[in-house]
């Protein structure tokens, strides 16, 4: 659904993506992963236009990202830090991205502003939400027009324990659904229910994607988090199974 | 298009600055009126004020509107919407309500009160010099990510146009006063969206009599119908320029 083709960006001095190629397909729930500043972000904002990329390609749905805007509509975005504007209201910024997308006929999917509680406060300006409450805000935009990808950028930060059950129910019941998932998240423990694959990124470079299983099987830990860390500090069981990924992937790529 | 537009002017007007320089036009235009007798004096009057303070209004509103509209122009660029639409979406909000301000204040005023040529090329030249710098105002804003610098170069385009161009206009005068300059006045003009739209106006009025030589060698070549056409023209030229620029860095931009 998502093809990535040696995508690279600088911003000035600092290589923020180093050539990734990677290849997502629907029905994946991947975890973006990987140390503050490595990119994750620079990637997700690539594959919504946001961020042109100095070289390389982007295929969403065999659709060239970042030519015409179209492609979006099957994308729904949760940035890290929603920002909207200080005066709207935030019943207003809902009926206002209806009538803005009304010309294809969607299905409306309020599941999350129900759940999330949000038409109580439809009468607030947006300047008056704790960060907290906008993040419930950016999570019901991104799902309410049901799109075929969903990419949440660290999607339960800053929400409590009782609407974060809540975002992972949804999360959930949506990945029955045969849609891509891409979640970026610090929060391992949070990741370990959903994600079906692991895409691990640092300093700009891919270092490899894997299905859960398998990197449960070359840590030798059950645990996402667990397994991550020992990646992040390099020890390993074996060796040379980032070799043996990069062959892997490689030969993916060649498919 | 215009259904982006309509939710930008929302904004502008709900921050009620744009409903104080409405009035501010009005009691100005409205007083001037009332104090002079000869209205073609008023006019006069009204002329000085409106090319130093419109252009600062227009450019100045319009660069903070764009600031503070990152957000909201984040949350449309992760929506089907292309760049294009939504950068004209939001200069045709600020130059509606600017134009929609200025022919309120003081359109109205002079409709009233000198319904006659002056008063419509008055009319004429401050709508085209609204949209003019609101359009100088957008490709300032764009080029810079930062807001202080974006308000200070636009600051120092508003004192370039309004005072510094005029010192060096009088300068090449007084120093190449030996050559013929009637043919370069045109050319001089056309470089100043202020001067021209000054000129342009003055010709119309019975003062520019008093003017001596180079009035005469403005009326041979402003007085005519080509004149006017040349006006009209290089005005557009202005506010089209600009804002087919910032299109276009506004297309390559990380947002």
């Amino acid at each position: 659904m998502i093809q990535i083709e040696r995508i690279s960006k600088r911003f000035k001095k600092l290589q923020v993506l180093d050539n990734i190629n990677v290849l997502f397909e629907k029905g994946q729930v991947v975890s973006l992963i990987g140390p503050n500043g490595s990119g994750k972000t620079t990637l997700i904002k690539s594959i919504l236009g946001l961020v042109k990329p100095d070289s390389g390609t982007i295929l969403v749905n065999n659709i060239l990202a970042g030519k015409s805007p179209d492609y979006r509509s099957q994308i729904g975005y949760m940035p890290q830090i929603g920002r909207y504007p200080d005066n709207m209201k935030v019943g207003h910024l809902f009926s206002m991205l209806e009538n803005l997308r009304a010309e294809k006929k969607h299905s409306l999917d309020k599941d999350l502003i129900q759940s999330f509680k949000l038409e109580d406060i439809y009468q607030k300006p947006m300047r008056t939400l704790s960060g907290g409450t906008r993040q419930k805000v950016s999570a019901a935009v991104a799902f309410m027009f049901s799109p075929d990808i969903l990419i949440l950028d660290e999607p339960t930060a800053g929400l409590d324990p009782l609407s974060s059950e809540i975002l992972k129910e949804k999360i959930r019941k949506e990945k029955t659904k045969e849609k891509l998932i891409l979640i970026t998240s610090h929060i391992l423990s949070d990741l370990d229910e959903l994600t079906t694959h692991v895409t691990y990124l640092q300093e700009g470079k891919l270092l490899f994607m894997k299905d859960i299983a398998t990197l449960q099987e070359d840590t030798g830990e059950i645990k996402l988090g667990k397994a991550i860390a020992r990646v992040m500090r390099g020890e390993h069981t074996d060796g040379s199974w980032i070799d043996k990924i990069f062959n892997t992937s490689s030969n993916e790529e060649k498919r | 298009m215009l259904k982006l537009s309509r939710y930008v002017l929302y904004d502008i007007v709900r921050s009620k600055i744009i409903i104080a320089y409405t009035l501010f036009l009005f009691l100005v235009s409205f007083s001037l009126f009332q104090l002079e007798e000869n209205e073609s004096k008023a006019i006069l009057s009204l002329l000085n004020i409106i090319l130093i303070v419109l252009p600062l209004v227009s450019i100045v509103f319009s660069t903070i509107h764009y600031y503070n509209s990152y957000e909201f122009i984040e949350l449309m660029l992760s929506q089907p919407l292309s760049r294009k639409r939504i950068l004209l979406s939001e200069f045709f909000g600020v130059a509606m309500s600017l134009s929609g301000a200025f022919f309120v204040g003081v359109g109205i005023p002079v409709l009233i009160f000198s319904f006659n040529s002056v008063g419509l090329s008055l009319l004429f030249t401050g709508v085209m010099l609204t949209i003019i710098f609101a359009s100088l105002a957008f490709l300032a804003s764009v080029l810079s990510r930062d807001k202080a610098k974006g308000i200070g170069v636009t600051l120092l385009l508003w004192f370039y146009f309004t005072l510094i161009y005029d010192g060096l206009v009088l300068m090449i005068l007084f120093s190449f006063s030996d050559y013929p300059l009637e043919k370069i006045i045109p050319v001089l003009s056309a470089l100043n969206p202020v001067d021209l739209g000054r000129i342009f106006i003055m010709l119309k009025m019975d003062v520019s009599a008093l003017m001596g030589v180079t009035s005469a060698m403005y009326q041979d070549f402003f007085g005519s119908f080509i004149g006017v056409l040349f006006t009209v023209g290089v005005m557009a030229l202005w506010a089209i320029i600009p804002l087919r620029f910032a299109l276009l860095v506004f297309n390559k931009k990380d947002i």
